[in-house]
């Protein structure tokens, strides 16, 4: 058996069925999740300068309801 | 009028057949009139589970297409008269069964018994759909693992759809020693992501093998824990408010060799 240092794969599971539960509450596959971030670094793009490569999406649980969540960093305007 | 309540899990190989089999043979000691329903067409399985295999004439598809009566296809139960079977038919599929008539049937039998337990065939498809149809409770077994968790998820949003309000959960074969070394997710963690309640725990227990090996419901021996388990959730079902069982104390020797990392 693996020594103690090793294991605690619980924090692993209870992570993983927390995210895959998220997504299929919300029926979002990953296809439907890429399309979404797509649209809206558009949107952005329009009125800001993000910086499109680090623009990212989550979707996460916050107390009793779900949340999007995006991270949208900007181009230095200096 | 009596209660029917379907047994049901989404994913298959969670215990749905042996929870079915032991919750019936508990609600029976405690002096209920019981009638068990095995709606998995073609994997006919409670029958083996309770070693009734070997008394049965006719099915539930016999009876929903009227080549007999429903007392002439009920089993009773070798060990508790109250008890009764109404068999899977084994030669046909799913289709066999349209919802309607489940739902009629049903309904006769809740007028002739206490509980009906009806012990739905796995997966989310008409055979769920058929076994859900007739009832007015819902109980929902899972393991404690990634996979199985996720199905019961999808599965009290389904029942939900389908009209069954705050469905129940069982979580069979609980491992302590995983769960205290943090291998394995425990009832708080299970609880908490499925926000649903739970009606009981069941440790893993090798004897549930040999007791489907012999055709004799575990609830039958007074000394097993998994028997005081399935018990105890009749118990629950009943209405009273019974604590959570201790799924076993830690031995001191086990508890050292843990802390040093050896067990």
């Amino acid at each position: 058996m693996a020594p103690f240092w090793w294991r605690r794969s619980k924090k692993t599971a209870k992570e993983r069925l927390r995210l895959i539960l998220i997504h299929d509450r919300m029926e979002l596959t990953p296809a439907k999740m890429e399309e979404l971030k797509k649209d809206l670094r558009d949107v952005l793009q329009k009125h800001l300068d993000v910086k499109t490569e680090e623009f990212e999406i989550s979707v996460s649980r916050k107390r009793d309801s779900m949340a999007l969540e995006a991270d949208i960093p900007l181009k230095d305007s200096r | 009028m009596g209660k029917a309540i379907v047994i049901t899990s989404g994913k298959g190989g969670v215990g749905k057949t042996t929870t079915t089999a032991n919750i019936g043979m508990a609600l029976a000691i405690l002096g209920r009139s019981v009638v068990l329903v095995d709606a998995d067409i073609g994997l006919r399985n409670l029958d083996v589970v309770m070693g009734l295999e070997n008394r049965i004439v006719y099915d539930v598809v016999d009876v929903v297409e009227e080549r007999c009566r429903i007392d002439q296809a009920l089993i009773k139960d070798k060990r508790h008269r109250n008890l009764l079977l109404l068999p899977a038919a084994q030669t046909r599929d799913k289709s066999a069964l349209k919802q309607e008539q489940v739902k009629d049937l049903i309904q006769e039998l809740r007028e002739e018994f206490d509980y009906i337990l009806i012990d739905s065939p796995a997966g989310i498809e008409q055979g769920f759909k058929n076994a859900i149809v007739g009832a007015q409770e819902a109980v929902i077994v899972t393991t404690p693992e990634v996979s199985a968790v996720r199905d019961a998820d999808r599965i009290i949003g389904m029942l939900e759809a389908g009209g069954l309000k705050d469905p129940r959960v069982i979580i069979n074969r609980i491992r302590q020693d995983m769960v205290r070394r943090g291998d394995m997710m425990d009832i708080d963690d299970m609880i908490e992501i499925l926000a649903i309640d739970l009606l009981g725990i069941v440790p893993d227990d090798e004897d549930i093998i040999v007791s489907t090996n012999k055709g004799e419901p575990i609830v039958l021996n007074s000394k097993s824990r998994t028997g005081e388990a399935f018990r105890n959730i009749a118990r629950r079902i009943e209405g009273e408010d019974l604590p959570l069982m201790n799924t076993g104390r830690e031995k001191f020797v086990q508890r050292i060799k843990r802390m040093i990392g050896i067990s």
